[in-house]
């Protein structure tokens, strides 16, 4: 079996270390179709323009999960998924077409849970103009 | 107003049959380029069983049977209201293609704020293998606007 890509890289991880941001392409009609298949979530307010503005909205928008999977992607290009414990967001405000998500991730705190040395990483997923859309906490363990 | 009798109300459960065409049409819809998660050869070298569900992919099991939308409906939350409000999920174990997840969930809070211009409902969720391991737990917060 090959070594993981980061282990060394990860056991050293300090307070205040940042994880290397994801970058993301402006949200697009296509990705949210995509994301609608795949996920499962067939709202029509994510992939309908008419149904979207009959609720009183401009036109469709992200799914909120779809925020989630990319900041999920920032993580498990840091540390392999089976390192991930605990993975908490809180949607701040809705993901519009043309918007182009960053997600950032700093170690806030180191910590023992279950005997086991974690990092807690703070999320952030803000569009081009600054906005916030994502703000959470993910536990990832150290070895 | 969400009438509070649902406090307490258990979803049927919804099993998931974790498959790797659905696993790579994931990694697709969210851009994941990263082997491990299209190549069960990647996988597999990487110490997994097959493709790893990422980590937000056990919110489909509720939404693929069918439990979700019909949470909705007896809650009287129509889609045009409906925003996602916060998600969690804690991990005991990776889920891969192959395995079947039962997730099982409770409405665990309903409450509301701005004097009912906003409702929410908290369902709390465990997700179990087909070996009845305990894989995660998943916790969501839905929004109704008025």
């Amino acid at each position: 079996m090959h070594a993981m890509t980061t282990p060394s890289l990860l056991t050293a991880a300090q307070v205040g270390d940042l994880l290397p941001p994801l970058q993301l392409p402006p949200v697009d009609r296509a990705t949210l179709a995509l994301f609608a298949g795949a996920s499962g979530d067939h709202n029509p307010i994510h992939i309908d323009t008419d149904f979207a503005r009959r609720a009183g909205m401009p036109d469709v928008f992200a799914q909120g999960m779809l925020g989630m999977a990319w900041v999920a992607r920032l993580l498990t290009a840091w540390a392999p998924q089976r390192q991930l414990r605990r993975l908490d967001v809180r949607f701040q405000g809705i993901t519009h077409l043309g918007h182009a998500m960053r997600c950032s991730g700093r170690v806030a705190e180191l910590l023992e849970l279950d005997g086991e040395r974690c990092a807690r990483i703070e999320l952030l997923s803000a569009n081009q103009y600054g906005q916030a859309r994502i703000v959470g906490d993910a536990l990832i363990a150290l070895h | 107003m969400i009438d509070r009798k649902w406090l307490g109300h258990e979803l049927p459960p919804s099993v998931l049959a974790i498959e790797r065409t659905r696993l790579q049409f994931f990694a697709k819809a969210i851009g994941e380029t990263d082997p491990v998660y299209t190549d069960p050869a990647a996988a597999r070298e990487a110490g997994y069983a097959d493709l790893p569900a990422p980590p937000t992919f056990l919110f489909a099991a509720e939404l693929d049977s069918g439990a979700t939308d019909r949470l909705l409906a007896d809650l009287e939350i129509p889609l045009a209201k409906l925003l996602h409000g916060e998600q969690g999920f804690s991990y005991h174990g990776t889920a891969c293609a192959g395995d079947t997840v039962t997730v099982r969930s409770a409405i665990s809070d309903i409450y509301d704020r701005k004097n009912g211009a906003l409702e929410f409902v908290v369902k709390t969720s465990v997700a179990t293998n087909q070996h009845g391991a305990r894989i995660a737990e998943l916790r969501t917060v839905l929004v109704c606007r008025h």
